[in-house]
């Protein structure tokens, strides 16, 4: 065991599968020498060599689509968008050319790579450093969309998503990077050195995606979250002083459907958080499925807890992030209290 | 273009001719004494500017063989060539007729464009990825994948490999070295840079090569391709078939006039080749010299191979709509087949008598080909595909969703 944050945690996952195998190979915009903006792959290039890591032009359809040529020709590329924010000239590649390969060919071609971005505010990035993207992709048949919240499952989850045979969009909430971020901005950052998910064991392990995490058993109602949120969650439901079943998705295509509903037969009420707009967000999906396996064990309406229908501000950054105020404001709805 | 005045107008080009119009392109038949010379293919790029501006052309119209870039072919090589593409013609000419008898749903043909794609594949090797279009069918006829296996694909039946996933044409044979066809046009141009940087990889001496039509180039997926073709030298020919039209629109709607599609790749620093995409051996020529330039780690070639689309652009498309009807017998460069006929008889190799028995063989074998394959069912037919497998390579395994909607779709049964 060795105590990581986010960060090493995915240069971990990088790195023990570079060593194990070959056909690993990773790049993007500023990955290599320099080790990428967020430092992710700090090292790898050194360590590996130039073939197995490197800078790319900035052109995100052009990285998904060698990655797609590469993979379909048996390598496993792991490609790095810097932002998500900046993956949309990639997103035909992605949406209509990696997810679709395996469909269209009836097997005889395929795309295993991953593509790595980060998602989600709180790091004063505005309109373009900010989003959270994952309904553009949940839409996707054939596509899988992974996001983990701790060092732990996102080393897991990056080897899970590398060894997949599918196309991965692993994404990486930036605000979790180095610590659990529990919503309120002027309180002191922790450090994922001082959490248990912090501690991150050596060498090769795997967290399968369609698994939820639970972060806590409780009664009075199902909080479902991801990425940044599952720590807001665990803030907010304390603070509002609830016994809460939360649980992290891990994956939310797969998504462990089985889990969720039983959780929420359990306690009747189900509170959904994302830092994405709201309007057809993936909570929608949440909400939609939720409604349709547990409808008559509800006790009130599902209620969902969402970034705002704008941009993201950036001035406005804590205005527009689903707080723990937000969030607490939802539990007392979806507890009957409000 | 001329400039008229000195204040900016919206310029919107138009193709030279209209339907009504007398079309005349005497002004683009380029002669074959203009044939740029033949550099080293480990030569500079540079040294292929001027190729991006002219025209390789090897068969002068009197059927003989002239200039540097004439191939070391066999007369059984050109004859093997000679009947792919009029194997392919007779396929195509087959698959459009049944489709007008609602065997199919749709079918697109290669006609004028068949020495394209033949020649091409002849001066490649089979284990070279190619990346094609819809309109590149002659080289799976070329590589010898079953006709029948086409034809079941277009036919969506029992028999087709791709069970029923994919619009007819859109074939897929890795194999034979055929990358799955993808309808979102340019998009593969990139991939198979990839492809080609992962052979290198690998250390292996593979190529891969990609098509697009003249009018995808547009898309930012061809700049991709360019871009990181040139940045990390990949072993690709990336190849822009300039068929002249774009469905309706004429080539200078994609690249503006007075420029040529090969001219593209100088600004990235690739080798550029320009060639009469009618001339078969000048196609080969080109290819030859792009494949051991990219074998021999010189990297990679952007080949226009220029040329007409002499049919619409599928069995949904009228070009009498919108040029004139005659315009595909007037073009300068003619006929592939004619001109490779015409060069072997030239040679004393071939005959009208021969050609006309095999022109009859051709459709006779297809004829046959096509009987069995429809016996194995049609779109139309109640021997098609299993529906369930609609549900299966979404993923390599069923996720608990898709199980949970093959069990809602049982009940629509």
């Amino acid at each position: 065991m060795a105590r990581m944050n986010m960060i090493e945690a995915i240069r971990d996952a990088l790195d023990v599968k570079m060593t194990e195998d070959s056909n690993v190979l990773v790049f993007g915009e500023d990955v290599g020498y320099f080790g990428g903006v967020f430092r992710a792959t700090a090292g790898l290039q050194e360590k590996h060599g130039l073939h197995r890591c490197f800078d790319t032009p900035i052109s995100e359809g052009g990285i998904v689509g060698i990655a797609i040529g590469m993979a379909a020709n048996g390598l496993r590329p792991v490609a790095e968008i810097q932002f998500a924010d900046y993956i949309y000239p990639g997103y035909d590649q992605i949406a209509s050319e990696a997810a679709r390969l395996r469909y269209r060919s009836n097997g005889e071609f395929s795309a295993p790579l991953t593509i790595r971005t980060p998602v989600g505010g709180g790091i004063y990035g505005g309109t373009t450093h900010s989003q959270s993207p994952e309904a553009l992709f949940t839409h996707i048949a054939g596509l899988k969309t992974v996001i983990p919240s701790n060092p732990y499952d996102a080393k897991g989850m990056l080897i899970t998503a590398i060894e997949d045979n599918d196309p991965v969009l692993f994404l990486e909430p930036k605000r979790l990077y180095n610590g659990p971020f529990y919503g309120d901005p002027h309180t002191p950052s922790v450090s994922w050195a001082k959490h248990e998910l912090g501690e991150v064991p050596e060498g090769h392990y795997t967290v399968p995606f369609e698994s939820v995490r639970k972060l806590k058993e409780g009664e009075d109602l199902t909080i479902l979250a991801y990425g940044t949120m599952v720590w807001v969650a665990e803030a907010a439901a304390k603070e509002a002083g609830v016994n809460a079943d939360i649980l992290d998705l891990r994956s939310l295509l797969p998504l462990d459907i089985k889990a969720i509903s039983e959780s929420v037969k359990k306690t009747g009420r189900c509170l959904i958080l994302h830092e994405a707009t709201r309007t057809s967000g993936f909570g929608a999906e949440l909400s939609a499925q939720v409604a349709e396996a547990c409808f008559f064990s509800l006790e009130a309406p599902i209620v969902r807890v969402t970034g705002w229908d704008t941009p993201y501000p950036h001035a406005q950054e804590w205005a527009y992030f689903p707080g723990p105020k937000r969030v607490i404001n939802g539990i007392r709805k979806v507890m009957g209290q409000a | 273009m001329t400039k008229k005045s000195n204040q900016s107008r919206l310029y919107v080009p138009e193709p030279p001719f209209r339907p009504g119009d007398t079309p005349d392109y005497s002004h683009i038949a380029v002669p074959v004494d203009h044939t740029p010379p033949r550099p080293d293919p480990m030569c500079e790029d540079h040294e292929t500017a001027e190729h991006a501006l002219k025209l390789i052309r090897v068969l002068r119209f009197n059927g003989e063989a002239a200039g540097d870039w004439v191939p070391k072919l066999t007369p059984d090589q050109m004859r093997k060539g000679l009947r792919d593409m009029m194997m392919t013609r007779a396929m195509d000419d087959r698959m459009f007729n049944m489709q007008r008898q609602g065997k199919m749903s749709f079918y697109m043909k290669s006609r004028g464009e068949e020495a394209v794609s033949v020649a091409h594949a002849m001066a490649l090797r089979i284990d070279d990825m190619t990346f094609p279009t819809y309109r590149q069918q002659g080289i799976l006829i070329h590589r010898g994948a079953s006709i029948k296996e086409m034809m079941c694909q277009c036919l969506s039946n029992a028999g087709d490999r791709l069970q029923g996933k994919s619009i007819p044409v859109l074939y897929s044979f890795r194999d034979f070295g055929f990358f799955s066809v993808s309808g979102n046009l340019g998009t593969q141009m990139i991939q198979a840079v990839g492809w080609g940087m992962a052979e290198a990889y690998k250390n292996s001496d593979g190529i891969a090569s990609a098509f697009t039509g003249e009018g995808a180039t547009a898309e930012g997926d061809f700049h991709y391709a360019l871009n990181f073709a040139s940045t990390y030298r990949a072993p690709v020919i990336l190849n822009v078939v300039n068929n002249q039209w774009a469905i309706s629109s004429f080539q200078g709607i994609a690249a503006g006039e007075g420029e040529t599609f090969a001219a593209r790749g100088t600004g990235f620093g690739l080798a550029t080749l320009r060639v009469d995409g009618n001339d078969f051996l000048a196609v080969y020529a080109a290819t030859e010299w792009a494949a051991e330039r990219a074998r021999r780690g010189g990297g990679a070639t952007l080949i226009e191979h220029f040329t007409y689309r002499k049919e619409g652009h599928s069995t949904s498309d009228d070009p009498s709509k919108y040029r004139p009807e005659n315009e595909p017998e007037v073009w300068p460069f003619g006929d592939p087949i004619d001109r490779l006929k015409l060069h072997l008889i030239h040679i004393g190799e071939w005959d009208e008598d021969r050609h006309a028995a095999q022109e009859e063989a051709c459709k006779v074998e297809i004829r046959n080909i096509y009987k069995e394959a429809e016996k194995m069912g049609t779109l139309s037919s109640d021997t098609q595909v299993n529906d369930f497998t609609m549900f299966e390579q979404v993923y390599e395994e069923l996720p608990g969703h898709l199980k949970a909607q093959v069990e809602v779709f049982k009940e629509e049964l």
